[in-house]
């Protein structure tokens, strides 16, 4: 194919992974990719791992491992997961270790710095096309490709064909991204994405936070795609330059090398500053115009409104002007879609001098120790305690039905998380309704699914 | 290559948390506990009466949801043969194969085919085959064959990490 031919960003980023100049929608590529991320189930990906008969695996330098499903230990099994992980990274000398209480795999991950614009990251998550937030391709994998990584540090990828998704606009106050996945997956179906790359594109896109852009990635898993992206600009730059600086100054670096180049961290800061800045640009990856799109869907953000997805599909999503009277035991503000500092905020506006309803839990568990620390500064965790929220341990909580939140038969949970399949939180005679962190918090308030706007 | 079996017919969306539930996947690790959950939300009655052979028909998407291996591995761990479906969650696709387990997308066959009907696939003409009729389905690419045919990912692995082994005399890459 010649390079004229106008590319998607999958098949650029693709070609990059499998050093190739340039690969073809539907072919097979083996991709190497630069990170690969595994969490609670590196334990289990091991065993599998050492049918190869390895003594070490042969990419100690690309593996990222998170203990976040479930931590704190909740039972001995649990814990005797956790230290055989411990051991494993300490024997194969995995340096991107993160201990319990650090925060779930996708945002560790984005928070250190440790994928980068352009970049490929293949994870034993479903959730790991998160990392199109900042132009990276990140698509999920099972255990024994986990494995076969380690083993020999390529995978066969299939070049998906792309759809496009355009807003254009700003989002109405009181409307997030979570409301715009929701009603992307409501309009087109749980498999409305199946096997695509979904591209974000339009100014809509680019005026969102950079902790809103997370989630539209992270929900596209819930719409059957690959991977998706949103192109990277000089907000995502900062971010990725503050995380990398935190890192490589714990780590006590003194060169960074990526992308096929080496700076010393040495010199004056101001030049290093720009350097890492430069190189870091230097990586991402734009789809060219005209590119294949096998579909194009349009939004208009004033059209959009807070949205709820109700028991026990992604895709039955209504708004929430729509439901009434649905009363909720619990409410969970937390996972790797909508445990950040902006949804603590959010959901801390919602309740700020009030209380959470009398037969009513809210449960709330930051995606990270940062945004925890962040939010204790900022006041939040303190305005949400007193309204009656109970704090839990970053991590997973009981997003996939470990631990900590689990709803008991018959009860109603409103979550900010991604899924509410039947079962999803342990037990299938519960509900699970999914909603934006300040849908969440107003429903925490008032007992019923509610919107902000209700109080 | 050709298997058969009796069909089990589910619908569409069928999600990983109820084929494997997720409060599982960090504890149980042996064949016959894995196996022992399968379908556990979705059909009570599956793992007592699932025979050898067997396959799941389903209608779209079958399989979202987490990227957790045990989706496909406790249907292979109960005997099942193959997954026939409208459609198939990428991950529980990638997943299927590399265990063995054919996952097979025809939206016609997976329609027609009613539970209980005795289902054979034949690979090499990529047919299935029951008593309403024959469909065809796109043939696997050679590599994924290639995956099928030593028994799934590991041992398909293995046997490339042997080779290279031979060709380079070092043993461990
Ligand atoms: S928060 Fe939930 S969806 Fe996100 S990685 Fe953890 S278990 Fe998966």
């Amino acid at each position: 194919m010649s390079a004229s031919i106008p590319q998607t960003f999958a098949q650029k980023a693709l070609a990059r992974a499998a050093g190739l100049p340039s690969v073809e929608i539907g072919q097979v590529v083996d991709a190497r990719p630069d990170v690969v991320l595994s969490h609670d189930n590196t334990a289990a990906i091991r065993q599998i791992w050492r049918q190869f008969g390895q003594e070490k695996v042969v990419i100690p330098e690309r593996m990222a491992v998170t203990m976040d499903h479930a931590v704190p230990a909740p039972t001995t099994r649990h814990a005797q997961n956790h230290a055989e992980i411990r051991r494993f990274a300490q024997e194969q000398g995995i340096r991107n270790l993160f201990e319990v209480g650090r925060g779930i795999c996708h945002q560790v991950l984005s928070e250190e710095a440790l994928v980068l614009p352009g970049w490929t990251i293949l994870g034993s998550d479903s959730h790991t096309p998160h990392f199109g937030w900042l132009g990276a391709f990140g698509a999920g994998i099972g255990r024994s490709e986990t494995a076969t990584l380690w083993a020999t540090g390529e995978l066969w990828l299939r070049v998906p064909e792309s759809m496009r998704i355009e807003l254009t606009g700003d989002l109405p106050a009181g409307v997030t991204a979570k409301d715009f996945a929701l009603r992307i997956i409501g309009d087109l179906g749980a498999d409305g994405g199946l096997y695509r790359s979904v591209e974000f594109h339009g100014a809509g896109i680019q005026a969102l936070s950079l902790a809103s852009r997370m989630v539209l990635p992270n929900m596209m898993a819930e719409f059957g795609a690959k991977n998706a992206y949103i192109a990277p600009d000089d907000a995502t730059v900062d971010y990725l330059l503050a995380g990398l600086h935190r890192r490589l100054e714990r780590e006590g670096a003194t060169e960074f090398c990526a992308n096929g180049q080496c700076i010393s961290l040495t010199g004056d800061p101001v030049t290093v500053d720009e350097e890492l800045r430069a190189l870091i640009r230097a990586g991402a990856l734009f789809p060219d115009e005209g590119a294949p799109y096998a579909e194009t869907h349009c939004y208009h953000a004033a059209d959009l409104e807070p949205y709820v997805a109700c028991p026990h599909t992604v895709d039955q999503v209504v708004p929430v002007s729509q439901l009434s009277g649905v009363q909720v035991q619990q409410a969970f503000l937390g996972t790797c879609t909508n445990g950040r500092l902006e949804d603590l905020a959010a959901a801390a506006d919602v309740v700020r001098g009030r209380k959470i309803a009398s037969g009513t839990r809210f449960l709330v568990i930051p995606a990270s120790s940062l945004v925890l620390q962040d939010a204790l500064r900022a006041g939040y965790i303190e305005t949400l305690l007193e309204a009656g929220a109970v704090l839990g341990t970053p991590g997973c909580g009981p997003c996939m039905g470990n631990h900590m939140g689990i709803p008991a038969p018959g009860e109603v949970t409103i979550s900010s998380a991604n899924r509410n399949f039947r079962g999803r939180m342990g037990t299938p005679d519960a509900e699970i309704y999914l909603a934006s962190p300040a849908v969440v918090a107003a429903s925490a308030v008032c007992g019923v699914i509610a919107g902000p706007g209700d109080l | 290559m050709t298997q058969s079996g009796r069909a089990w017919k589910y619908g569409d969306n069928v999600n990983t948390d109820v084929i494997f539930p997720g409060k599982y996947t960090y504890t149980l690790r042996e064949r016959d506990e894995i196996a022992a959950h399968a379908l556990e939300d979705l059909d009570p009655t599956f793992v007592a009466n699932v025979q050898p052979g067997d396959v799941i028909v389903a209608g779209i998407n079958w399989g979202c949801g987490s990227s957790r291996e045990q989706a496909a591995t406790c249907l292979v761990y109960n005997g099942v043969g193959a997954v026939i479906a409208e459609s198939i969650s990428r991950i529980f696709y990638r997943n299927a194969l590399n265990n063995g387990l054919l996952a097979i997308v025809c939206p016609e066959a997976a329609r027609a085919i009613q539970p209980g009907d005795k289902v054979a696939i034949d690979l090499a003409a990529s047919e299935i085959r029951f008593s309403a009729g024959t469909f065809r389905f796109p043939p696997f690419s050679p590599s994924i064959m290639g995956i099928v045919d030593a028994g799934g990912l590991v041992p398909y692995v293995q046997c490339k990490l042997a080779a290279q082994a031979t060709a380079y005399g070092d043993g461990v890459r």
